[in-house]
C-alpha cells in the first residue's frame, strides 16, 4: 500500500486542473514568452498522464521562476540557481514523482551553471526547462550568459565583450540524454517537446526561447523559426552524438545571425538514468525511500545492532 | 604529577600509519579495563610532516588530555622533506623525536627508531635526558621490522616494545590484530610484535622506568568511539537515510561513515558538485519525505548559507553538521578551533531561525545528533550540530549501553493522506500548509509530502500565504514571521520541560565560589582543570553548554548568579561564546572574564588552571601559555 496515492493515479486529466484558482493570472508583461512555457506545460501534462499531485515543479528565481505560482501542482520555488539540486534529490527520495525543474538563462546557465553541468552529467530522470530570453528579466534587463556579444545593457554600457554561452552544446558535453530547443512562438512544437522530455527516462534539457519584450527589445521575437527535424534543409541523425554536436553548433551560431532553429537535437534512449545506475551498484533502494517513513511494518535498523561491534 | 596513568605518544610522519596503530593500541588498553582518551595532531599533508597521536589510559574515567606525556615512541618521518638551506621547515626527519620533547614528564620513557633517527641532531639531547631522568631506548625498529616482516611494520615493533617496557599483556594486542588484520599481513605482524617484545625484555632493563600500564576494570562493555562516529550513529538511529556532501576536513569523517553505512540500510549518499548543492539536496530530499542531512566545515558551510535560509523560510526540516577548523578562509585545515559559532548561528539573510547544538563529549555528540533530528522534523526547522576537529577525531571509551535505544524514524509533523482530508485547504483544494492558526500555535503546522493526495501546496523562499503563494501583505507577513519565530520558544519550552535531560553538563560542587563556562569540545578539559583546582583547595565548578540556539537562559543565568565570578573558556580570538551569552542574557558583562586560545591546539588542563589563577584569583608568576585573556567589563 502506498502512502502516495496521487502517484500513478489512472484517471482523466483536464489541463484546466493545472490552473491555480488562487493565482490564475500571471503577472508577466504582455507579450512575454513565459506565457508560452506555461501554456505548453499545461497542455503537455494530460498527454503525459500526470496529475497535479504527482508532479513536483521546482523553480529558480527570475520572471521564469514564478512559473509554479501559476501552475497548480506540488511546487518548490527555491533560490537563484538552485532548482536542480533540490529537484534531483526529490526524485531520488521518491522516483514515483514527475519532477520538472525550470528557471531562467541567468538562473540555469549562470549562477546555477555548475548544477546544470552535474545534473546533466549524472543523467537524473527529470526534465529541465530553461526560459532563455537572453537577458536577466526580473532584475531589469542586465546582460545574461546567453546575451549576444555586443549586447548593451545598463551594466554593460559598451556592449558585452563576452561570447554567449552555448546551452545545447553544454548540455551535450555534460551528458544530458535528451536535448531540445523550442520557442514560445511555436506552441505545438513546444508542447510536444515538453511531453517527450517528461516521458524521456533521463535528464531532458529544453532550451526554451522566450522573448522578453520589456528588456530585450532589440531581440527578435524568435520568428520565423525552423524546425530542424522537419525542414528539408537539415538532414541529421539526432541519435548520433557527432551529428548532434554539429547541428547544435550551427544552431547556436545562427541564432545570433537572426535565424531561429529549433527541434530535438539529441536523443539517447539507451543510457540508463542515474537512478538505475545507482540501483545497479546497490546504492539506492528499489522501493521509494519516501514510502518507508509511512510504512508501519518497516523494521528500522539501529546502529547498536549493526555497526557497534567493530568499536568493541 | 601522577604516574598512575600512561600517556603514550606515538610520533612519526603523516602517512606512516600512526592513526591505525594508535587506534588499535587504544582499543587494547580499553579492553584491558582502562578508560582511554586519544588526541590527534596532524598536518594538512598527505605524506610527511610531524604527526602524533596521544593515548591517555587510566583506571578512572578520562575526559581530556593530561599535561604532557610519559612515554614517547618516536618512529621517524619516512616522507620528510630533504633539509635545505633557507627552507623554513628545517630538518623534518628528526621532528618525531625533537618536537615537544620538553613536555615529556620527568622519568619518562623515550623509545626511538635508531634506524631513522639520530639524536645527535637534537641540541643538548644527552644533557636533557640526564636532567629529566628520562629512560632512553634506542632500537633499530626498522631493521627488526624488515627482518621479520616488512619495513612498514615498525609501528607494530614499537607497540611490542611498549608492551615490554610498560608490562602490558601482549595478548590484548594480539587478539586485536587477529580481529583487524588480513591473513597475509597478520603472521608477519605477529612475529614482529613478539620479536620486538622479546628483544627488549632480554636485552634491556625494562624495569628501570617507573612507567607502566595501570590496571582497571569496567563494570559494563565499552566501545572506542570518536565524535564523528557518534554523530553519524545518532543520525542513523533517527532514521536519517539520505546524506549529500562534498569533502572537507574535518567534516569528511561524518560524511564517510554515513556513506559507508547507508547502502546497507537502503539509504542514499550523494557526493555532489559543491556545498550549495549538498545543502540543497538535503532540503530537496527532506521536502520529498526522507530524513536527510548534509554538512561541511567552515568554508563549505559558508556556501550553504543561502539554502539554510531557504529551509528556514519554507519550514523544511534538515540537519546540517559543521566541523569547525581554524579560520579565516582555508585557515589551518587540520587544526581545531571554535571560531565558527557566530557563523553557524547567524549566517544567511534575515532573522536567523534555527537550532544549534554544540556537544561536549563523544556520548553527547550522539545525543545532540539525535536531538537535532528530533527538533528539525518535529518543528520543521534546520538544526545544526557544530563541533570541531578535536571532538570529531578524539577516540574515547563510551559504555555500549549508551546506544541501546529505540530508533526514532518518524518524519515528525507530517500528515498522512487520511489526515490531509480533514486538514484546512483553500476553496479549490490547495492545502494550507503554512497555516498559522494551529490550535496551540507552537510554530508548527504539519506538512504534506509531494505525491500525497490532497496535499498540494507551494513552498517558496518568498514570503507567502498559507497555501504558499507569494504575498507581501503586511499583516500576513507579521503573522508568518511570528509563526516561524515561535518555533524557537516552543523548542526551548520542550527542552526545559525535562530538566533531567538537560544537555548542559555541570561539574563540581553546587555551592562553589567560582565558575568556569565553556561550550563544545573544551568541556572535558575544563572539567579536568576544575578537579585540579578543587584538589588544590579552590572552590570551582563548571558548566559545559551544549544548547547554543535556543539558548538555555534559565540554566546559565542560575549558574552565573550562583558564583562570584566566571571564567569563560573558548577556542577563538573574539570571545564568541561569551558574546552570545551576554546577548542572550542581556547582562553579566561585568562577571564574565574570557580565556581564549587560537594557536591551532585545544586547551590543555594546565592552561585553564593557570588562566583561572591569573584572571580570577589574581595570582602572578604563573607559567606562560599561548592563551589570551579578556577581562570582564569594568575590570
Ligand atoms: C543569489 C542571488 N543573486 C542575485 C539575485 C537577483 N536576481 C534575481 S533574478 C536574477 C536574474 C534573472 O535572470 P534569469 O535567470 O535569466 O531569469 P528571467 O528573469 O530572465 O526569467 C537575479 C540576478 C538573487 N535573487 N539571488
Ligand atoms: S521582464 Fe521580460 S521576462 Fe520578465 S515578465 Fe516582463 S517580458 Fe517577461
Ligand atoms: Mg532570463
Amino acid at each position: 500500500m502506498s502512502a502516495f496515492n496521487a502517484i500513478d493515479d489512472e484517471r482523466e486529466i483536464d489541463r484546466e486542473e493545472f490552473t491555480p484558482a488562487l493565482e490564475p493570472q500571471p503577472t508577466w508583461c504582455p507579450g512575454c514568452g513565459d506565457f508560452g512555457v506555461l501554456k505548453a506545460l499545461k497542455q503537455a501534462m494530460p498527454e503525459v498522464g500526470r496529475t497535479p499531485e504527482e508532479t513536483l515543479l521546482v523553480t529558480g528565481i527570475g520572471c521564469s521562476g514564478k512559473l509554479n505560482s501559476y501552475f497548480e501542482s506540488y511546487g518548490f520555488h527555491t533560490i537563484h540557481g538552485r532548482s536542480l539540486p533540490i529537484a534531483r534529490a526529490a526524485k531520488l527520495a521518491n522516483p514515483g514523482l514527475e519532477v520538472v525543474a525550470a528557471g531562467g538563462d541567468g538562473d540555469g546557465y549562470g549562477i546555477g551553471g555548475n548544477h546544470f553541468m552535474h545534473t546533466a552529467r549524472e543523467n537524473h530522470d527529470m526534465t529541465y526547462i530553461v526560459f532563455n530570453n537572453e537577458i536577466f528579466g526580473l532584475t531589469k534587463g542586465q546582460t545574461s550568459p546567453t546575451s549576444p556579444m555586443g549586447h548593451k545593457s545598463k551594466t554593460q554600457p559598451h556592449g558585452s565583450a563576452k561570447q554567449p554561452l552555448r546551452p545545447l552544446s553544454m548540455a551535450l558535453n555534460s551528458g544530458a540524454s535528451y536535448i531540445a530547443r523550442t520557442a514560445a512562438v511555436n506552441p505545438n512544437q513546444a508542447k510536444q517537446i515538453l511531453q517527450e522530455a517528461m516521458e524521456h527516462d533521463g535528464f531532458a534539457h529544453v532550451d526554451f526561447l522566450t522573448q522578453c519584450p520589456t528588456w530585450n527589445k532589440d531581440a527578435k521575437q524568435y520568428v520565423p523559426y525552423i524546425d530542424i527535424n522537419e525542414s528539408d534543409d537539415y538532414d541529421f541523425d539526432n541519435t548520433n552524438r557527432e551529428e548532434a554536436a554539429e547541428m547544435m553548433f550551427e544552431t547556436e551560431n545562427k541564432l545570433h545571425e537572426g535565424e531561429v532553429l529549433t527541434g530535438r537535437y539529441y536523443v539517447d534512449s539507451d543510457r540508463p538514468s542515474y537512478q538505475q545506475e545507482k540501483q545497479n551498484i546497490g546504492e539506492m533502494p528499489d522501493e521509494p525511500l519516501a514510502e518507508r517513513y509511512f510504512d508501519e511494518d518497516y523494521e528500522w535498523e539501529r546502529s547498536y545492532d549493526m555497526f557497534l561491534d567493530k568499536h568493541a | 604529577m601522577t604516574d598512575d596513568e600512561l600517556i603514550w605518544r606515538i610520533a612519526g610522519g603523516s602517512g606512516d600509519g600512526i592513526a591505525s596503530t594508535s587506534q588499535n593500541f587504544a582499543k587494547a588498553l580499553m579492553r584491558s579495563g582502562l578508560h582511554v582518551f586519544t588526541h590527534r595532531h596532524y598536518p594538512s599533508r598527505i605524506r610527511g610532516g610531524h604527526t602524533y597521536t596521544e593515548i591517555r589510559a587510566r583506571e578512572e574515567p578520562t575526559k581530556s588530555r593530561g599535561d604532557g606525556y610519559n612515554f614517547l615512541l618516536a618512529l621517524g618521518d619516512s616522507f620528510a622533506r630533504n633539509p635545505q638551506d633557507n627552507a623554513y621547515y628545517g630538518k623534518e626527519e628528526i621532528k618525531p623525536l625533537s618536537e615537544n620533547l620538553d613536555e615529556l614528564r620527568e622519568g619518562g620513557v623515550i623509545v626511538y627508531d635508531s634506524g631513522l633517527l639520530d639524536p645527535s641532531e637534537i641540541p643538548n639531547f644527552d644533557e636533557r635526558v640526564e636532567e629529566n631522568g628520562w629512560h632512553v631506548f634506542d632500537l633499530d625498529l626498522r631493521s627488526l621490522a624488515r627482518e621479520h616482516g616488512r619495513e612498514v611494520m615498525r609501528n607494530t615493533a614499537g607497540v611490542g616494545v611498549t608492551c615490554a617496557i610498560t608490562g602490558f599483556d601482549l595478548e590484548y594486542v594480539e587478539t586485536l590484530m587477529r580481529d583487524a588484520m588480513k591473513e597475509s599481513i597478520l603472521e608477519p605482524n605477529l612475529t614482529v610484535l613478539e620479536e620486538a617484545y622479546e628483544m627488549v625484555q632480554e636485552e634491556y632493563d625494562v624495569d628501570a622506568p617507573d612507567v607502566s600500564v595501570p590496571t582497571g576494570e569496567h563494570d559494563e562493555e565499552q566501545l572506542l568511539m570518536s565524535g564523528s562516529d557518534a554523530i553519524a550513529y545518532g543520525a542513523i538511529d533517527e532514521g536519517c537515510r539520505f546524506i549529500a556532501g562534498y569533502p572537507m576536513t574535518p567534516w569528511t569523517e561524518v560524511f564517510t561513515i554515513m556513506s559507508q553505512n547507508l547502502p546497507e540500510l537502503g539509504g542514499i549518499s550523494e557526493q555532489v558538485e559543491d556545498e550549495i548543492a549538498a545543502a540543497a539536496l538535503a532540503i530537496g530530499a527532506s521536502h520529498a519525505g526522507v530524513k536527510a542531512m548534509s554538512g561541511s566545515s567552515g568554508g563549505g558551510f559558508a556556501l550553504m548559507s543561502e539554502p539554510l535560509g531557504l529551509a528556514e523560510m519554507t519550514e523544511t526540516p534538515v540537519v546540517l553538521v559543521e566541523a569547525m577548523r581554524a579560520g579565516p578562509s582555508t585557515g589551518m585545515p587540520t587544526k581545531p578551533e571554535q571560531g565558527d559559532l557566530e557563523h553557524v548561528l547567524y549566517t544567511s539573510q534575515g532573522d536567523s531561525n534555527r537550532v544549534v547544538f554544540a556537544p561536549g563529549t563523544v556520548a553527547e555528540a550522539y545525543d545532540a545528533s539525535r536531538k537535532a533530528f528530533h527538533f528539525a522534523y518535529e518543528y520543521q526547522i534546520p538544526s545544526i550540530v557544530v563541533y570541531d576537529q578535536k571532538l570529531g577525531g578524539e577516540m574515547v571509551n563510551v559504555p555500549k549501553s549508551h546506544f541501546d535505544r529505540d530508533p526514532n524514524p518518524t518524519l515528525g509533523s507530517t500528515l498522512t493522506e487520511a489526515e490531509l482530508e480533514d486538514a484546512p485547504h483553500s476553496e479549490d483544494g490547495k492545502f494550507s500548509r503554512f497555516r498559522h492558526d494551529t490550535p496551540e500555535d507552537n510554530g508548527v503546522s504539519p506538512r504534506s509530502i509531494p505525491g500525497q493526495k490532497g496535499g498540494r501546496f507551494l513552498a517558496t523562499g518568498n514570503e507567502h500565504m498559507p497555501q504558499g503563494h507569494i504575498s507581501e501583505d503586511p499583516d500576513n507577513r507579521v503573522i508568518q514571521m511570528d509563526h516561524r519565530m515561535q518555533k524557537l520558544a516552543s523548542i526551548r519550552e520542550e527542552l526545559d520541560s525535562d530538566p533531567e535531560s538537560s544537555a548542559q553538563t555541570y561539574y563540581g560542587e553546587d555551592d562553589a565560589t567560582y565558575g568556569i563556562m565553556t561550550f563544545g569540545s573544551q568541556q572535558g578539559t575544563v572539567e579536568e582543570a576544575v578537579s585540579r583546582l578543587n584538589d588544590d583547595g579552590h572552590s570551582v565548578k563548571s558548566i559545559g553548554v551544549t544548547d547554543m540556539m535556543p539558548y538555555p537562559e534559565q540554566e546559565v543565568t542560575e549558574f552565573i548568579e550562583s558564583v562570584d565570578e566566571v571564567l569563560v573558556v573558548e577556542m577563538n580570538a573574539s570571545a564568541q561564546f561569551r558574546g552570545l551569552t551576554q546577548k542572550e542574557l542581556g547582562r553579566f558583562g561585568d562577571k564574565l572574564t574570557s580565556l581564549l586560545k587560537y594557536n591551532g591546539n585545544p586547551f590543555e588542563p594546565a592552561e585553564v588552571v593557570d588562566g583561572f589563577k591569573e584572571n580570577i584569583l589574581g595570582e602572578e608568576d604563573l607559567p606562560q601559555h599561548q592563551t589570551t585573556s579578556v577581562p570582564a567589563a569594568g575590570d
